[in-house]
């Protein structure tokens, strides 16, 4: 009974048939995230294009990469030394957009399918939706890139478990990123509709050419350096070549990674409510709706 | 309100939400409220309480600032001043205190259609905290009588059905507080009637309060114990539809609907002083 909401007429005999846990309550919130959760994972499973279409686009980058990689191998001395940089690479750079995507997509779908104006009306609060999105990008991350890395190592043996260590600092530090670029970009479909969509689904290729995902900070020109290393990924690239090319995990680039990562996941939360708010003033929550 | 606030001392259905100084608080509560959008005002001072067990019908033209008021007393529109009090909570601030024991249903929103409507339920009821989520699915399901369909796509069901899925949807919680934007919308009059029994039902044996903003003037006449008319973001009638029909000497709520939008009744049948009081 002590989870009961105790503000409810249902818990003080009035004769209502739904019992309501308190909504204060860690395990309500619980039962919220799971309720999310459930709702993208039936999705997922309901329709096999779509789940063919998370594993899509990752398997065609892999297989050009892996290819074009093997070509330069037999002609240049660099890329045969070098093997994995690319195909390291296409696979680090598609856990960044999938789980951007992932984020961001998950909660398109609520717009696309005018269930956006229920979420908002239930319990359901701003911090658990977000904690949703958050392991719903996990979830299509693992749909989408367990079979492709699987497949880069049954095609060009390239295994990214084999990073061992490393792999799990660039795991980390990618992911936290997308999740910054998912807050804003959905924060901005809340405020400003669904005229912000193409922002949601391009901001993660912006910085594509500052990550520098397949070439070294050097070759960009000088004053474009602090902007490369203003982001994360930035870190986990150079990360990779250098574990590729000079087998060194270097520890101080993942750290300087999280350090960046925590300052931008903190403003991008902030970012969001502040939009959602912005949006219960101008009224942008009701007009989505209709 | 501070008093609002649960009390260390008090037993335990004192200590409710909505019982304010020893006394329980009207399901809704709204003072003087204001909604400015730009410089367009959409609601422009309205004040007005509802008694518990009462169904109150929100009419208006297009633009007449009915969406804007459901949204404020939903919590998803922040007035621009002014009070808004649903089950005691002020919705600008602690809206989170008493969303699981409302819910709303509108043709404008729609639940995912990729999901069975046992799924959708499901959803939906861990949203709302449910404990015997399986036990209330098919209590629902019963009343509304989803059994045939449970296990279909909510997309592949006619209108008919898709309506009473949403109706399962907005009572799962068992509300206290029913929000209901155009509950009949595109339905024949036979699932319209049927619509219409479940609502007066929902409330008489639930205890329910209900609003419902509508464009069906007959829809109103019968489910409604109360009628606010809107213009132009201003209450211009408040009263039950027997005292409106009487007071503008008209045979059909229509006909005083017309009346008010067109501007053609005489000022002082209008009176809005007078109902602004009365609310």
């Amino acid at each position: 009974m002590s989870e009961l909401d105790p503000n409810d007429a249902r818990a003080h005999g009035s004769g209502r048939s739904a019992r309501i846990a308190d909504p204060a309550s860690l395990n309500a919130a619980a039962r919220r995230v799971l309720g999310m959760v459930l709702r993208y994972w039936y999705v997922i499973r309901s329709s096999w294009p779509r789940t063919a279409e998370l594993i899509y686009w990752p398997l065609v980058q892999m297989l050009m990469w892996g290819f074009l990689q093997s070509y330069l191998a037999e002609r240049s001395g660099f890329a045969a030394n070098a093997a994995g940089l690319f195909i390291g690479g296409v696979l680090l750079w598609d856990i960044l957009v999938r789980s951007q995507l992932g984020f961001a997509v998950a909660f398109l779908e609520e717009v696309w399918s005018r269930n956006l104006g229920h979420l908002m009306m239930s319990p359901l609060r701003p911090n658990e939706l977000v904690i949703s999105l958050i392991l719903v990008s996990l979830l299509k991350l693992g749909v989408a890139m367990v079979p492709v890395a699987l497949l880069a190592y049954l095609f060009f043996g390239f295994n990214l478990l084999s990073l061992g260590l490393a792999f799990a600092a660039f795991f980390a530090n990618l992911v936290i990123m997308s999740w910054s670029l998912g807050l804003v970009s959905t924060g901005a479909v809340i405020r400003w509709g669904m005229g912000a969509e193409s922002f949601a689904w391009l901001v993660v290729f912006a910085l594509m050419p500052l990550c520098c995902v397949y070439y070294p900070v050097s070759t960009l020109p000088g004053w474009m350096h602090p902007l490369a290393y203003a982001l994360p990924p930035t870190y986990v690239f150079e990360g990779l070549r250098a574990l590729v090319l000079h087998q060194t995990f270097e520890a101080g680039l993942m750290a300087r990674a999280l350090a960046l990562n925590v300052v931008y996941f903190v403003l991008a939360l902030g970012v969001f409510h502040h939009f959602l708010r912005s949006a219960r003033i101008n009224g942008s929550l009701v007009q989505m709706g209709e | 309100m501070n008093s609002t606030k649960l009390a260390a001392g008090k037993s335990k259905s004192e200590q409710r939400l909505n019982v304010v100084d020893g006394s329980e608080a009207p399901p809704v509560r709204v003072r003087n409220l204001y909604k400015v959008y730009d410089e367009v005002m959409a609601v422009a001072g309205i004040s007005f309480e509802l008694k518990p067990r009462s169904i109150t019908a929100l009419l208006g033209g297009n633009g007449a600032g009915k969406t804007t008021t459901i949204a404020m007393l939903m919590g998803l529109v922040i007035p621009t001043s002014g009070d808004v009090r649903v089950l005691g909570a002020d919705m600008a601030r602690d809206r989170h205190k008493v969303l699981h024991r409302m819910n709303f249903e509108s043709p404008y929103a729609d639940v995912p259609h990729r999901l069975t409507v046992r799924q959708n339920l499901e959803v939906f009821g861990r949203l709302y905290g449910l404990i015997d989520l399986a036990g209330r699915i098919g209590e629902v399901a019963g009343e509304l009588q989803l059994g045939e369909f449970l296990e279909r796509p909510y997309g592949k069901l006619s209108a008919g059905q898709k309506t009473r899925v949403s109706l399962a949807k907005a009572l799962i919680n068992d509300p206290e507080l029913l929000l209901l934007d155009e509950p009949t919308a595109s339905l024949d009059p036979d699932t319209a009637d049927w619509v219409r029994t479940q609502l007066r039902r929902y409330c008489d044996v639930r205890g329910a309060t209900i609003v419902l903003a509508s464009h069906n003037m007959a829809e109103v006449e019968r489910l409604a114990d109360r009628v606010i008319m809107l213009e132009k973001g201003r209450i211009v009638a408040d009263e039950t539809p027997a005292e409106l029909i009487a007071r503008f000497g008209r045979d059909t709520l229509e006909e005083v609907f017309l009346d008010i939008a067109r501007g053609s009744q005489a000022e002082e049948a209008r009176a809005p002083e007078d109902t602004d009081e009365r609310a």
